[in-house]
């Protein structure tokens, strides 16, 4: 990398976790102008040129995978794949293209990097990884990761994963994402070092929020209810697609054993001896074309499987949201109730239960000092309370904008990609059925020579 | 049409003729294979014409005996339309024209049974009328290949559909295992029909123009029990020594029947796995069409696609119906019927193999004088007539067999590839068409976009 980035300080940290709406303006008037577009606009910032850097200049694929054997946390012999990764910059003007960077990842540390950018974007729709384990499988064939058709599709996976995150108007500026892709060694502990985990919200939390808020967005209830359908009839569809490629694969074997007949027969069989035999050739060639049919029709699927897993993504942005609009929720009755106790305690009327009242009630009145100190500290947490619930408040905001930005942005990228997976299922059909009739073709005619 | 006439006449004068063999109770050859050929009768149709006045039939339906019937070229139905070509050694003489159709059950207390109503329409002297119409059941169709075999062993007798199917069978008479049979029964008659010699057999005119009550009669006065027992202990007799001097062609014959079994045997069971594998995926295909639907209703964008792609499953879905409806109407019945051809053809060559081996014995008797050797010479040659008319028989049956099966198969297999071929054409138009609509909108879409 030629370049270093504008402001080191800045792109050394991720993406500030605290109200994106707040003092680094720079930052976030650039995050609300990618949002919005692809990310062409100059915003005046350095972190655009930046930003075009990794849009229009590199090149990133996982060109290959090897089995590997390791020692792992317990020290114990393990088998594993990596996967090489290279980033290549473009050129301007002559379009070549010059290998930057290349090193070895593991599937583990695309997830690690994967939940690294879901803590720290909670308003993206982070782009999904490819299964850690084969499912959906039809039975012919393998749910072994270490059969190499299953890492063949899983590096192709993986690529598809870096390729949406650095095509991605925010994500691709993410420093972790960036020595991702250029730091080989000491990677996993400097993510470990943002301490990102800890800023995790716990699964628990996020439960709690999901059953006790009482007035999320609308949209984000709709976006769950669509994610739900969406993860229910890919499911289906990929059950049933599995199911067929097996009768189908049946279907087409079945016939080459008319090959070892019909050889066997033209053996005795004078006149008719010839067309028996080359047509049994025929049936050969149609058995044997399944497995190619069926590589291509696996493709398809981990199109589809792609956006299974996004449905995933798509309901922790709404979880994130109901988790902020229930803190929400909860720091405004908190303010409420202290608000109502310190009226209460300058009126010396008692309407709400307070351990305060009881044991007034009990041990004698308090002095009027006592009264005017608890006042006073009420007053301080009201006032503390107040600017709180307005930061919060601002802080869910604009979580809700940023976040409906990139769903919309999701949205189109769902309609393209799914016609055309479509489309490209069709002409999966078509090519299969003109092997089809090449074939039976080929066949009819030895026969009729017969 | 008065050619016809005159040549079916001359063929029933043919008949009485050749009464050389009347004293030998299963001995009757014709000539090999020329249409004009004389035949000649079993010694019991014989005895039967002096009961002429039995035998008087009448048509169980008068309203048959219509103009149709003096047009013996017009077949009655499709299937025997496609016999007719498919018979290419019969090709302009054929005036016997037979068909096989509703079956209907019958219930009595001992039993309940199917019967088939089999319609027979010729322009023959030698039948009494033009029509007929009987109703059998599959035991006087299993009667009516015993006398075949009977009258011509070594003959090549067309195979009856099995008695039942223990695979996969749930009840003896649903509506498939009928169809099936009656299909096979509408063969196996047709065949016989087309046989040069068989076709004149008395007992096969019996079997298609006798009332009921008259075929059971007949049926009582055949050999008694006792003699045909008679005849089958000494044919496992015969066959249990062996046959030494089996001549050069019969032992190529057989080595033919031999792997040809073995090997139609394994079409039959590869032609019936790619039927259930081709059900099973219509099975599920059936299912994969309407999740698209289900999809485009949560998707707004995507609506038009998902159905369209649905619409086009649908339509592949009903394309393989059609596939495998073809496959067991033209591919299984025919691999099938030659499945059974060729245990029946092991027969004929036990068959032929005993007489040898009755001769064969003689021989030695008379060369170690083991007996009386006085009738022996004479017995002799009566045997080396017969083998001679056996070996002849089954020879020029056989070519017959062979170009009949080689014609058949070609035939059935060209069908499945075509009906595979179809298969493909329908199912490429669709997704093709597809395509195009897709593309179409999208040009629609970037032009409207145009300023």
């Amino acid at each position: 990398m030629e370049q270093a980035p504008p402001d080191p300080e800045r792109q050394l940290q991720p993406a500030p976790l605290e109200p994106l709406g707040c003092p680094d303006a720079g930052l976030g008037a650039a995050v609300g102008k990618e949002a919005a577009g692809a990310g062409e606009e100059d915003s005046g910032v350095d972190t655009m040129t930046h930003n075009n850097f990794w849009l229009k200049k590199i090149e990133i694929s996982v060109s290959e995978a090897e089995k590997r054997t390791g020692r792992n946390a317990m020290n114990m012999q393990e088998t594993y794949t990596a996967y090489l990764i290279e980033t290549r910059s473009v050129e301007h003007t002559d379009g070549q293209s010059v290998l930057t960077d290349s090193l070895w990842r593991r599937y583990s540390e695309f997830e690690l990097l994967r939940n690294y950018l879901l803590v720290y974007y909670p308003h993206i729709v982070v782009p999904p990884l490819p299964e850690k384990r084969a499912e959906f499988v039809w039975h012919k064939l393998s749910a072994d990761n270490m059969d190499p058709d299953f890492v063949e599709r899983r590096r192709i996976g993986l690529e598809n994963f870096l390729l949406r995150i650095a095509s991605h108007p925010i994500l691709c500026r993410d420093k972790i994402f960036y020595l991702f892709l250029t730091q080989e060694g000491n990677w996993k502990e400097t993510v470990n070092e943002t301490g990102f985990q800890l800023k995790a919200d716990s699964r628990l939390k996020a439960l709690n929020a999901t059953f006790r808020v009482k007035n999320p967005d609308k949209r984000f209830t709709d976006l769950k209810h669509y994610s739900d359908e969406l993860q229910s009839v890919i499911s289906h569809l990929l059950r049933v697609r599995a199911r067929v490629a097996d009768r189908l694969y049946g279907v087409y074997k079945v016939h080459g054993n008319y090959g070892r007949v019909f050889s066997e027969w033209s053996a005795i069989e004078k006149e008719m001896g010839d067309g028996l035999q080359s047509a049994g050739h025929h049936m050969d060639v149609y058995a044997s074309s399944i497995d190619d049919i069926l590589e291509d029709e696996e493709h398809y699927a981990d199109q589809l499987k792609e956006y299974l897993f996004y449905a995933e993504a798509l309901r922790a942005v709404c979880r994130k949201h109901e988790l902020m609009q229930y803190d929400l929720e909860m720091a405004a009755q908190d303010l409420a109730s202290k608000k109502q106790q310190c009226e209460e305690l300058a009126t010396g009327t008692v309407r709400t239960f307070s351990l305060k009242g009881m044991t007034t009630k009990l041990f004698g009145q308090e002095t009027p000092e006592q009264r005017e100190a608890r006042i006073k500290v009420l007053e301080e947490q009201i006032n503390e309370g107040e600017q709180q619930l307005k930061s919060k408040n601002l802080e869910g905001r604009e979580f809700v904008k940023n976040a409906w930005a990139d769903i919309e942005r999701f949205k189109e990228q769902k309609n393209r990609d799914l016609k055309e997976a479509l489309i490209s299922y069709a002409v999966m059909q078509i090519s299969m059925c003109k092997k089809g009739i090449q074939v039976w073709t080929n066949a009819k005619e030895c026969f009729s020579k017969m | 049409m008065e050619g016809e006439r005159r040549a079916s006449q001359a063929r029933s004068s043919g008949l009485p003729a050749g009464g050389a063999d009347g004293d030998s109770p299963g001995g009757s050859a014709p000539f090999p294979g020329s249409s004009g050929s004389s035949a000649l009768l079993q010694a019991e149709v014989l005895d039967l014409e002096e009961d002429e006045d039995d035998l008087e039939v009448f048509s169980k339906d008068a309203s048959l005996m219509d103009m149709n019937s003096f047009s013996p070229m017009m077949p009655t139905s499709p299937l025997s339309m496609i016999n007719q070509i498919k018979f290419e050694d019969e090709p302009d003489l054929k005036d016997l024209f037979i068909t096989v159709d509703e079956p209907e059950s019958h219930v009595t207390t001992i039993e309940t049974f199917i019967t088939y109503r089999i319609i027979t329409k010729t322009s023959r002297g030698e039948f009494d009328s033009s029509e007929f119409e009987v109703r059998r059941r599959y035991q006087d169709f299993l009667w009516l290949k015993g006398k075949l075999e009977e009258a011509h062993p070594t003959l090549i007798i067309p195979p009856l559909p099995e008695k039942f199917i223990v695979k996969g069978m749930v009840e003896r008479f649903n509506d498939d295992f009928i169809e099936t049979r009656r299909k096979a029964l509408h063969k196996f008659l047709n065949r016989i029909a087309d046989h040069p010699t068989l076709t004149f057999n008395e007992d096969f005119k019996i079997f298609l123009t006798a009332q009921a009550w008259e075929l059971s009669s007949h049926k009582k006065q055949g050999p008694g029990l006792l003699s045909r027992m008679g005849q089958t202990v000494r044919a496992v007799a015969s066959s249990m020594r062996g046959v030494k001097n089996r001549p050069e062609e019969f032992m190529e014959m057989n080595n033919f029947i031999e792997l040809f079994s073995q090997k139609i045997n394994l079409i039959d069971k590869i032609s019936q796995r790619i039927y259930k594998e081709e059900r099973e995926y219509f099975d599920e295909m059936k299912e994969y069409g309407p999740i698209h639907i289900l999809w485009s209703a949560s998707e707004e964008d995507l609506v038009d696609t998902l159905k369209d792609v649905a619409s086009c499953i649908d339509r592949c879905c009903k394309a393989t119906e059609k596939r495998m409806s073809g496959l067991s109407e033209a591919l299984l019945p025919v691999v099938h019927e030659y499945v059974l051809y060729s245990e029946m053809l092991m027969g004929v060559m036990k068959r032929r193999d005993q007489i040898q081996a009755e001769l064969d014995s003689k021989v030695e008797a008379l060369t170690y004088k083991k007996t009386d050797t006085d009738l022996l010479p004479e017995e002799i040659g009566k045997l080396e007539d017969k083998m001679e008319c056996a070996n002849n028989a089954l020879k020029a049956d056989w070519e017959r067999w062979k170009q009949n099966m080689q014609n058949d198969i070609k035939l059935a297999f060209t069908d499945m590839a075509e009906e595979n071929i179809h298969y493909y054409e329908q199912c490429l138009a669709t997704w093709e068409s597809f395509l195009t609509s897709q593309t179409n909108l999208h040009l629609e879409e970037t032009s409207e976009d145009k300023p």
